[in-house]
């Protein structure tokens, strides 16, 4: 049925670009996965310790941004805010919009940890007064990271995944660069095969990694690969 | 850029744009749900080959195990072009809807595949120890001794993974696919302000996500305590 002859041969030359695109892929996730580890813990701690009003506006970009996909959040933080006078080049836009699309995933994930912290120790703390910052700081998160640290090395995987989408607008990131090599060699079938097992190597890599993180420095109980 | 957004709501919201839109949505949904449905066939399948023993499909066994492994680690859009220029190169002429839908599919079974599995592992190890002991066959227990406990436990996070995908089938508007995202595109093109445009777009995704994502929540809470209720 399938007539046609692989050629894997005429894509090995551009297999330095193919490099440097996974090179970005990463160099985007781990960007925006710190961003929206800091709006992640900052929101966590507004849900746990504000005020009513700052609980509701919290939830509301939580729900707003985990309810709507992170490729139209781009295309209006693209196209839509050069109509209000802001100007984003594609990299600043797509980082942008997956760091805030990050964050109100993340909040989501800590503030289940935040929840899971113990009454005892946060009464410990206020009696050797700590400051609510402090508590965070020194109390909760220590404890936190331990219980977080899988799901978080989890979205950060879905993460490196969800940087294809940066392609759409013309960064030339793993899968933008496949588009191009794809555009001038026309291989599609083995220059999109070998961009999968390249994602393939990357996020395997990066699971194993922050498994040897995880199990060792915040003894967490890791799932391998 | 309010003023232009005022002026050009009345011609936006016209009839034909509303009816385009809500199609576009339809076929969001629809691309999702066909998607997750014969994801649920094909995970399960999958699963139960992993569950087998025998010493004859052991090769079979290691490729299910291998197709798990593999497409959750491949980005949507990769799967898409690749699904997309499969079918193209092998002479099908096949709507892109199609294209689209098989690369959820192929997405969504490995996936569903592992929350399927999750679901079976979590009933207990005598559960299927008794039935062994009555001489089921492994079809038989999974059929008539686990299933009725583990859907429970599986329902969730499945219509979970559903509503999830809704989102992420945006990306089949690279295709071509006339989906919400390519909707908002094409009006876009048109000329209607991007801000007009795509705020409407997210708000529409909102709308069709939220209730969706919401009704999970309550199938979760509402499953998840019976569980340990008394006969």
């Amino acid at each position: 049925m399938l007539d046609y002859t692989f050629q894997y041969g005429q894509i090995w030359p551009h297999l330095p670009r193919l490099i440097s695109g996974a090179v970005l892929s990463l160099e985007l996730a781990v960007l925006s996965f710190c961003g929206g580890l800091v709006l992640g813990t900052a929101g966590a701690a507004l849900v746990t310790f504000g005020g009513t009003w700052t609980r509701r506006a919290v939830q509301a970009y939580v729900t707003f941004f985990t309810n709507t996909p992170q490729l139209v959040q781009i295309y209006f933080l693209y196209f839509a805010l050069p109509d209000m006078g802001i100007v984003l080049s594609s990299f600043a836009a797509v980082l942008l919009g997956m760091t805030l699309n990050a964050g109100a995933y993340l909040t989501e994930i800590q503030r289940a940890g935040f929840e899971s912290r113990r009454q005892s120790e946060m009464e410990a703390a206020e009696v050797l007064g700590f400051s609510r910052w402090q508590q965070i700081r020194f109390v909760i998160l220590p404890h936190v990271a331990r219980v977080l640290f899988p799901p978080l090395s989890n979205q950060f995987i879905l993460m490196t995944l969800g940087t294809s989408m940066a392609a759409v607008f013309g960064v030339e990131e793993l899968t933008g660069q496949a588009l191009n090599i794809n555009a001038t060699t026309f291989r599609s079938l083995e220059i999109f095969s070998v961009t999968a097992l390249f994602y393939v190597a990357v996020t395997l890599v990066a699971s194993a990694l922050l498994g040897l993180i995880g199990s060792t420095v915040f003894r967490a109980r890791m799932r391998w690969l | 850029m309010w003023r232009q957004i005022v002026q050009e709501a009345p011609s936006f919201f016209s009839y034909y744009n509303i009816v385009f839109v809500l199609q576009a949505a339809l076929t969001t949904v629809a691309l999702s749900a066909i998607g997750c449905i014969l994801g649920v066939a094909f995970g399960g399948l999958l699963t139960l080959l992993r569950l087998t023993r025998g010493r004859l499909i052991a090769p079979l066994r290691w490729v299910g195990i291998l197709y798990t492994e593999l497409f959750r680690r491949i980005p949507f859009l990769v799967t898409l072009m690749l699904v997309f220029f499969a079918i193209q190169l092998s002479g099908l002429d096949l709507p892109l809807f199609v294209v689209a839908a098989v690369s959820v599919t192929l997405i969504a079974s490995a996936f569903l595949a592992e929350i399927v599995r999750a679901g079976l592992e979590s009933v207990h190890r005598n559960q299927w120890d008794a039935a062994a002991a009555m001489n089921f066959g492994l079809l038989d227990t999974v059929r008539h001794v686990v299933l009725p406990q583990a859907w429970r436990i599986i329902l969730p996070p499945a219509f979970g993974f559903f509503v999830l995908f809704i989102k992420d089938t945006a990306l089949a508007s690279q295709i071509g696919v006339i989906e919400l995202t390519f909707a908002g595109k094409v009006l876009n093109n048109k000329g209607f302000s991007a801000v007009l445009v795509f705020g409407t777009i997210l708000v529409v995704y909102f709308l069709v996500s939220w209730p969706l994502a919401r009704l999970g929540a309550s199938l979760e809470t509402r499953l998840a305590p019976s569980r340990h209720r008394r006969p």
